[in-house]
């Protein structure tokens, strides 16, 4: 898990509280900087937004819970969103699904033993064209088979590194 | 990324900053006018005319309003949003700065869904291009008084904020829950102030009308559905793909120029569209017959129109934002009429009262989620019922 | 000067209304449009929703997450009409009329989505009318019945999915029962703004939750109970000890006592269906006794007491600030009786506690005095005591539990009870209230004031202190400022006011008070400034009001209740409420207090012999602090 050093994580928060604005509006972007940094919003972060943005704590719990992207829970370094909307699901997004459980040993919406990898379902990601679709964080991937799959999850592991965000520079 | 340049031969061939500059040449109601003379009506699925949306917003009273572009294109079936995004960015920032321009706003927002994560680097610097070339920020085109900038703010993977109100309220830091209208986002919208939301394709459009006119514009399309659209079509075709096509194409017609003749239903708008039949694909794709926000999904004569139906409502029971009784506990009804339909267990009495709890929540739903998600439930149960029928259940 | 009249709402725009302003002249041309109603026309200013013109004109719309005292949601979808013109069905609590529009409240379409909507909500409750506290008092069964449900169209919960959260000693949640109206989400953040629920997640899995999911216990919840009055079902409903109770009463060893405060008097009426506004307190007394009561006190009595107490506290921190110039000497001095503030106030403002009273509530004093005082002068051994008090509140059987409350060596009160569990135990006794003849409360606790009852409505605690002070300070009868001794001032509805007393000239000091000043010119030519804030975002006004250093810093005493009317709309009244309901209850107090012959607490002898054979060395002395005065607990808003 990344570093939840409070002090830090406060830090973190002022300074982006600073930067979107305190008050409300600025809140998702607070959030999805939390989110992308530590790869979840703990209670203390939440509490820390909503005395910085005067709102309360429930309230900040009731928007991370509503949005699919934010999480208070843990989840692993890479989380991996593969689609399951019609036209991916036509293109054979089941036999994906079911190689990428395989390779990782988790059914979908579990985490990785080693914390690496969460496995989840998306809704219509935009690439209907070209699918089986799969998200891995931010990077889109097209085309998946389940051949394909073990290439991705190795890369992932490959590159590996403390810091989510530095992960989006690799690819085009 | 694929290209589809050859496919989109006007978004190709126009110059969005020719569009804009002649927009700044010209007064701002006489903007206002050439975008109403064009017919234009909303890209985004709802089909709203653009005109009348900006001119209340013009009209609202207000010194701070907002352009919001909303690009949280989330359709099932719809991708044409990113490829004019990726591709096409400066036509979509000019069509912003155009209407903020024509209806007095001094801050735009683009509001981009989480998934397209990907683009923003992209797109930030095509803002930041723009800031140099004096096409965003302070005196824009030279125009003393004109001073506009566009920010953008991300989704985090919600398709409900996609509605209008919704997306606001997601930009004000709430649920992504739609609100009660009217008041209408025109002259209540963020922050309570005048917000015009517009896809991100009409806003495409909005720049090449300002830059070829909207005399052109107009002479292509139906009566009530002027001009080109952009499909995004994707199943059972040879090419799938972003075509841009005039209004008013017949189901048959698109069919043919995407090798996807032979099939045994098109849907079309998405989820929340309409599932037409083979014996009515002489129908038009137009606002006054089969509307769509650009979702062109195509099934070949082997797809199981049940699983089709399940997807779709599985779809919206977990999109629903939850908010109102009809949509939040309906969709969850419908879903498990599918289920019923699927182990061959269910009666017509209860499909009755399915379809009939599907009109009830196309009708009393708060927002057009909930009033659109029966659509594709209800019309394969229509057109398709001896596939539906008293199944045998699948043995695992 | 702060800007204290800010209003910012808090709640989520979704759940707030969308108003559209009126115009100010509502006489001006286009100010005014026609709106026809099933046929029947009516003009009204413009902004005003279908549903206020509805009930204008006399036509029924069926409501549910609608609520008087709260911000529009338009989220059940039940209030939903045919508006011409539009191919949807409109929320008429949420349809704000801006031109000429033709409605039909109860179509074909209208019907049959009604009766769905219902059927839906059905579908997801889980329904246990008979063992549910809001049996034959359910909004949901109410529509049930209205819309000719006679089969559960999509089904029905066999099992409850949710376990209770039975934490708190006030408020109890079984979210099987909740129908996502969200009124006690609009409640807890903006009208309370306490901020301790909130729909949580999407779609069929939104919940209504607190931090985290957390018990209630674990997080702020100050147990006012206000969401537990608004909720429609029995999804929220209060910790019942009913039961105890009648084990007490049945235990021959045991001696009941029971204490009755003024609201639930002027409220108990409702639960056996009389209009809002009847007291019964006589008929009430001749009911406890027959259920086994063994002695019927009036809290009005401890209510005087609290009074001497507080106003002697009140006047020692004026000296000290005054005239020792001591800064340690906390102005203005806020009322500590209603335990839902002070526990807000701890969570929230812990910096300011040391301005808080240190006298306890009038349940509180009560139940150390019998403990002590009555136990010995009727030769009864505490411990055999078991001391149950009727409230209108649900966070008082919070203050009873608290540890700090058991200074005689015995909890002070044993069971707070409120007006709806004592209201189930009256007719658990075969008795119908209405018809029970009077008879009047057991000494020698039975003496009370009228100061005593007006504790109940806002202003009332503020306005029986400002009687006691007024007389022992000046020398002058109160009726010499104040007509018939009303002091109109700190009455009424308005959030946060203010009124001030000019001390021009002043009296001997009275015996009880001789030990502690000398005399009372050091008062002469100040004016007294007295605030009263009833709900807690008023309260938290207030608060920050005085940090900014505004008008209510000035102040040297201000009265603080956390539910809105004061305690005659508290969390443990009758079920519905609205500003109509209280108005009412609040009328019945006021009556009742103009009625008594003694209307000042110092004069109420039950309370002098207190001081004269118990409490001797006087108010705010060695025996008083001992077992009338409480301390406080810093909590914070941190939710661990």
């Amino acid at each position: 898990m990344l570093v939840t050093d409070s002090e830090q994580l406060r830090d973190f928060i002022r300074a982006k509280a600073d930067l979107y604005g305190r008050d409300r509006s600025g809140l998702m972007p607070i959030l999805q900087a939390v989110q992308e940094r530590y790869s979840r919003i703990t209670d203390l972060a939440m509490q820390e937004i909503a005395d910085l943005l005067d709102i309360h704590p429930v309230e900040v719990y009731g928007v991370v819970s509503f949005y699919s992207f934010l999480d208070c829970e843990p989840k692993g370094r890479f989380i991996i969103r593969l689609c399951r909307t019609i036209s991916c699901e036509m293109l054979g997004k089941e036999r994906v699904a079911r190689q990428i459980e395989n390779d990782l040993g988790v059914p979908f919406g579990e985490t990785t033993d080693d914390g690496l990898f969460t496995l989840e379902w998306a809704n219509c990601l935009g690439m209907c064209d070209q699918g089986p679709a799969m998200l891995v964080n931010d990077q889109v991937f097209t085309r998946v088979t389940p051949e394909k799959v073990q290439d991705i999850l190795e890369g992932c592991r490959k590159t590996f590194v403390a810091h989510v965000s530095q992960h989006r520079e690799e690819h085009a | 990324m694929i290209s589809y340049d050859d496919h989109l031969m006007t978004f190709t061939s126009v110059d969005a900053d020719a569009g804009l500059k002649a927009a700044l040449g010209k007064k701002r109601a006489e903007v206002l006018s050439e975008v109403e003379h064009s017919g234009l009506k909303g890209r985004g699925g709802a089909g709203f005319p653009t005109s009348m949306k900006w001119n209340l917003c013009a009209a609202a009273t207000g010194a701070e309003k907002f352009v919001v572009c909303n690009a949280d294109e989330g359709e099932p079936g719809t991708f044409k949003d990113r490829v004019i995004l990726a591709d096409y960015p400066d036509l979509v920032f000019a069509g912003m700065t155009a209407a903020a321009y024509a209806i007095g706003a001094i801050k735009g927002i683009l509001y981009l869904r989480g998934e397209y994560a990907y683009l923003r680097k992209h797109l930030e610097g095509v803002l930041a291009r723009r800031r140099e070339a004096n096409l965003l920020g302070e005196k824009i085109g030279g125009k003393d008084g004109f001073d506009f900038d566009i920010e953008i703010r991300m989704g985090s993977g919600a398709y409900v904020c996609g509605e209008e109100t919704a997306l606001i309220e997601s930009l004000e830091g709430y649920r992504g829950e739609p609100r009660n209208r009217p008041p209408f986002p025109v002259d209540t919208g963020f922050q309570s102030r005048p917000t015009t939301v517009n896809n991100v394709e009409t806003l495409a459009w909005v720049t090449c009308i300002l830059a070829k006119g909207a005399a052109w514009f107009q002479s292509i399309g139906t009566e009530k559905s002027k001009g080109l659209k952009i499909f995004s079509i994707s199943g059972d075709v040879e090419t799938p793909g972003v075509y841009e096509f005039p209004m008013g194409i017949t189901v048959a017609e698109l069919l043919e120029k995407v090798g996807g003749t032979g099939a045994k239903a098109v849907q079309i708008g998405g989820a929340s569209g309409h599932c037409i039949p083979a014996s009515q694909f002489d129908r038009a794709i137009a606002f006054e017959d089969v509307p769509t926000g650009g979702s062109i999904i195509v099934f070949g004569p082997e797809r199981d129109m049940l699983a089709v139906a399940e997807n779709f409502m599985e779809f919206f029971a977990e999109e629903s934002c939850g908010q109102c009784t009809p949509c939040r506990e309906g969709n969850e009804k419908l879903l498990e009429g599918i289920e019923l339909l699927k182990a061959g267990c269910c009666s017509m009495k209860y499909l009755r009262e399915l379809c009939a709890l599907g009109e009830t929540m196309q009708l009393a739903s708060k927002c057009g989620l909930g009033q659109s998600s029966p659509n594709a439930f209800l019309s394969i149960v229509e057109n398709f019922k001896d596939e539906i029928l008293g199944r045998t259940p699948e043995t695992v | 000067m702060a800007d204290t009249t800010k209003e910012k709402s808090r709640a989520p725009k979704s759940v707030q209304a969308h108003k559209i302003t009126p115009p100010a002249d509502s006489g001006a041309i286009g100010a005014q449009t026609t709106v026809t109603i099933d046929g029947k026309d009516l003009k009204v200013p413009i902004g005003t929703t279908i549903l206020e013109a509805a009930r204008q004109l006399g036509v029924r719309i069926p409501t549910l997450c609608y609520h008087d005292d709260l911000c529009i949601a338009g989220v059940c979808r039940v209030c939903v009409v045919e508006v011409e013109g539009q191919r949807t069905l409109q929320a008429s609590c949420a349809y704000p009329i801006s031109q000429p529009i033709k409605v039909w409240t109860h179509t074909q379409k209208v019907r049959r989505a009604r009766r769905h909507i219902i059927d839906l909500l059905l579908s997801e409750h889980y329904g246990e009318c008979y063992a549910c506290p809001r049996n034959n008092n359910c909004e949901l069964q109410a529509l049930a019945k209205e819309y000719g449900v006679d089969y559960f169209r999509f089904g029905h919960v066999e099992a409850p999915k949710y376990e209770k959260d039975e934490s708190s000693y006030s408020v109890m949640r079984d979210m099987n029962k909740c129908v996502l109206c969200r009124r006690c989400v609009r409640t807890c953040i903006d009208l309370q703004e306490v901020g301790v629920l909130e729909v949580t997640n999407r779609g069929a899995a939104s919940k209504v939750e607190t931090f985290e999911d957390k018990p209630l216990a674990d997080v702020v919840c100050i147990n006012c109970g206000q969401c537990i009055n608004r909720c429609p079902t029995g999804a929220l409903t209060e910790k019942d000890f009913t039961d105890d109770i009648w084990a007490a009463i049945e235990d021959p060893t045991k001696h009941v006592v029971v204490q009755t405060a003024p609201s639930p008097r002027a409220g108990i009426g409702e639960c056996f269906g009389l209009e809002p506004g009847h007291a019964l307190t006589f008929e009430m007394n001749t009911a406890l006794r027959r259920m086994g009561f063994d002695m019927v006190f009036d809290t009005n009595f401890s209510a005087d007491l609290t009074i001497i107490e507080e106003g002697t506290e009140l006047l020692l921190r004026l000296y000290k600030a005054l005239v020792e110039k001591d800064e340690s000497a906390a102005l203005p001095q806020f009322t500590s009786c209603s335990p839902g503030w002070v526990k807000y106030i701890e969570h929230f403002y812990p910096e300011m506690l040391p301005n808080v009273s240190s006298a306890k509530s009038p349940q509180q004093m009560f139940g150390a005095v019998i403990k002590t005082y009555y136990a010995e002068k009727h030769g009864i051994d505490p411990k055999d005591i078991v001391s149950v008090s009727l409230m209108p509140c649900a966070a008082k059987k919070f203050e009873c539990n608290r540890p700090e409350m058991a200074d005689s060596g015995f909890k002070d009160i044993d069971y707070a009870l409120t007006t709806r569990e004592l209201g189930k135990m009256i007719s658990e006794s075969g008795i119908y209230l209405p018809d029970m003849p009077k008879s009047d409360f057991d000494d020698p606790f039975g003496t009370a004031t009228g100061s005593g009852v007006i504790f109940g409505a806002t202003g009332g605690v503020m306005e029986a202190a400002l009687r006691s002070v007024i007389e022992l300070v000046m020398g002058i009868k109160v009726e010499d400022l104040f007509e018939h001794a009303d002091i109109t001032p700190v009455r009424g509805v308005e959030g946060m006011r203010y009124a001030e007393v000019k001390i021009d000239r002043v009296g001997p000091v009275p015996d009880l008070l001789k030990h502690l000043v000398p005399d009372w010119e050091w008062l002469k030519g100040a004016t007294l400034k007295a605030g009263v804030a009833h709900g807690t975002a008023n309260a938290k006004r207030v608060l920050e009001d005085i940090k900014a250093g505004g008008k209510f810093s000035q102040c040297h005493f201000i009265e603080f209740m956390a539910c809105p009317g004061g305690c005659l709309g508290g969390g443990g009244q009758p079920i519905p409420t609205s500003p109509e309901i209280r108005a009412k209850r609040a009328e019945a107090i006021y009556s009742e207090d103009a009625a008594y012959e003694v209307r000042k607490s110092h004069e109420n002898p039950a309370v002098i012999e207190l001081y004269e054979k118990f409490l001797t060395d006087g108010p705010c002395g060695h025996k008083s602090h001992k077992l009338l005065h409480t301390g406080y607990t810093a909590r914070g808003k941190y939710i661990p």
